[in-house]
């Protein structure tokens, strides 16, 4: 049996801020994403929804919510959460559900309707929640962990504030080409510089901001894909969704503190690179069959330690790629064609499926003029909150 | 409010530190197993989380080293959303925060800075120390919400 399913159907609302619900955009996704796969929703055999946290109870069961929208029609539904790896794990349950032959069919949404600023944990007095004990005690925002892995690669690698800023000046640049992105507008290096510090070493065009958006996918069993026709579709090899391991010795949010590695010896590695090994070791690849990537550039400087996790280059070695080109559009390895959160902002339970619709674009050849030429194999890279690490691996 | 009034101090947190350490100094306060000697902080009372561990060992709190290295800092430029507590009346006023490496411990730890230290009184590696501090006073309920600060070894801040 192929442990590949096919990737027949992609599409999105457009991100911004709308100030619309969460189900409109969601609803809007699916139809594309539906349409696009030359499918009706009464085909559906199973839908997927990534949860938000933002839209009360709906956003909770938002595969039901999603399912209502689109009119009850008795598919199989989840819903499922894991912050910003939400999307990616909605994808590896419905890949789950397809290769266990439970479904033939399935619909992945994910939507969201974002509040200004920073993010904020649930509301209530709640000492018992890492993520509310963060905020109350230390003040410590996003961006503020963001800072301080961009202040660590300033200090052990060399990297620099202008390294940082080529990563947002590519990204805008690509963000130009794609009609969903929210801004689509080209930024120089010195409009990053000109901006506001938010977390030092840090600025505003530095940090991705917040959205609204959707994203949907119509992924199905190789053999319904056959019998529609479709003998070649993009396909999704592998989904990895692993947790990082004892002890974790990098300060992750929302945590205040990292294990001790006075007990067990850490694994070589970041967990950020175990996420994507785990991916090519299911795919049977590895990042140089990869003809492009999207990872998460919740900041500049993430998106530099992201290549060296997943396998660009060695470890400190990021800078020099951005700054060779190598990861633009037309460079050897293209990271962010879509132009990545820098050009679409966060709307959580989205962006990772989001993610997988670029890929699908680029290995259909269909993304226009930020298409990567020949692209055969991308790879997906996120990280949710409290331990949820995924990558996905598509194929043509 | 106006007015001196008898503030209450009380740990914005309870159990993870203390003011009157064994030699009078201000100190962290950990849990360790004693069937795998992993540290915790925040505190872990329920169970160990080192998924190597023999077992049947009991978690005892455990002050932490006084002194580490500071892995990484950054500040927060903008006012940061509730929980945390800042008046909205009032001019915002960065904050500092410090990633700290315990060596002792094996781990890092996440604090704000002592009053009076930024940024650039900083640098990856530096040695600091902890020390008590208060996060923020609330009138109404006559409290100073006690905390944790960092601060380089030898400064004045
Ligand atoms: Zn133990």
């Amino acid at each position: 049996m192929s442990a590949d399913v096919a990737v027949l159907g992609a599409g999105m609302h457009p991100w911004g801020k709308w100030g619309r619900s969460f189900v409109e955009y969601g609803r809007a996704a699916a139809r594309a994403a539906l349409a696009d796969a030359g499918l009706d929703w009464t085909d559906v055999g199973s839908v997927v929804g990534a949860d938000t946290v933002r839209s009360g109870y709906p956003g909770y069961v938002a595969g039901a919510t999603f399912a209502r929208a689109l009119g009850w029609q008795g598919a199989r539904v989840t819903s499922v959460y894991a912050a910003c790896a939400s999307g990616a794990q909605a994808i590896g349950t419905a890949r789950a559900q397809i290769l266990a032959g439970l479904a033939d069919v399935v619909l992945v949404v994910g939507a969201d309707a974002a509040p200004k600023g920073f993010f904020a944990p649930a509301g209530g007095d709640r000492p018992d929640d890492p993520d509310w004990l963060r905020f109350r005690v230390l003040g410590a925002t996003n961006p503020a962990y963001f800072a301080l892995y961009a202040r660590r690669r300033m200090a052990v690698y060399g990297d620099t504030r202008e390294d940082f800023a080529l990563v947002k000046v590519k990204n805008a640049a690509a963000g130009t080409l794609n009609p969903n992105a929210r801004y689509r507008k080209a930024v120089s290096a010195e409009e990053v510089a000109a901006s506001a510090v938010v977390a030092d070493p840090l600025r505003l065009l530095d940090i991705c901001a917040t959205s609204d958006g959707g994203a949907a996918l119509v992924l199905t069993s190789m053999d319904f894909a056959r019998s529609r026709g479709i003998g070649d579709p993009v396909r999704i090899r592998a989904v990895s969704t692993v947790t990082p391991t004892y002890p974790r010795t990098v300060l992750d949010l929302p945590d205040i503190a990292t294990d001790s590695a006075v007990a067990v010896r850490p694994a070589a590695g970041s967990f950020r690179a175990s996420i994507a090994r785990a991916a090519y070791e299911e795919a049977g690849l590895g990042p140089d069959d990869l003809s492009l990537a999207e990872v998460y550039d919740l900041s500049t400087a993430l998106e530099l330690e992201w290549y060296e996790d997943i396998g660009l280059c060695g470890e400190g070695e990021g800078a020099k790629l951005v700054r060779e080109g190598a990861t633009a559009l037309g460079g050897r390895i293209p990271v962010n064609a879509s132009g990545g959160l820098a050009s679409f902002g966060e709307a959580v339970p989205a962006q990772a499926i989001a993610q997988v619709c670029e890929l699908t674009w680029q290995l259909r050849g269909t993304a226009g003029e930020r298409q990567v030429p020949g692209a055969r194999a991308g790879i997906t890279a996120n990280q949710g909150l409290f331990g949820h690490g995924s990558a996905v691996v598509a194929v043509r | 409010m106006g007015g001196v009034l008898a503030l209450t101090r009380t740990p914005v947190v309870s159990g993870w530190f203390t003011e009157t350490a064994a030699d009078g100094g201000f100190r962290l306060l950990g849990t360790r197993c004693s069937a795998c000697t992993a540290v915790f902080f925040p505190r872990e009372d329920a169970y160990c989380r080192n998924p190597h561990c023999p077992g049947g060992g009991e978690l005892a709190e455990v002050p932490l080293s006084p002194r580490g290295r500071v892995w990484s800092y950054t500040d927060g430029r903008y006012r940061p959303p509730a929980p945390y507590v800042s008046d909205p009346a009032e001019p915002w006023e960065p904050y500092t925060l410090v990633a700290v490496e315990l060596e002792a411990e094996g781990m890092v730890v996440l604090g704000q800075a002592a009053p009076g230290v930024g940024v650039g009184d900083l640098a990856v590696g530096m040695e600091v120390e902890v020390v008590g501090g208060v996060l923020n006073e609330d009138a109404d309920t006559r409290t100073a919400w006690t905390t944790w600060r960092f601060k380089p070894v030898g400064g004045d801040a």
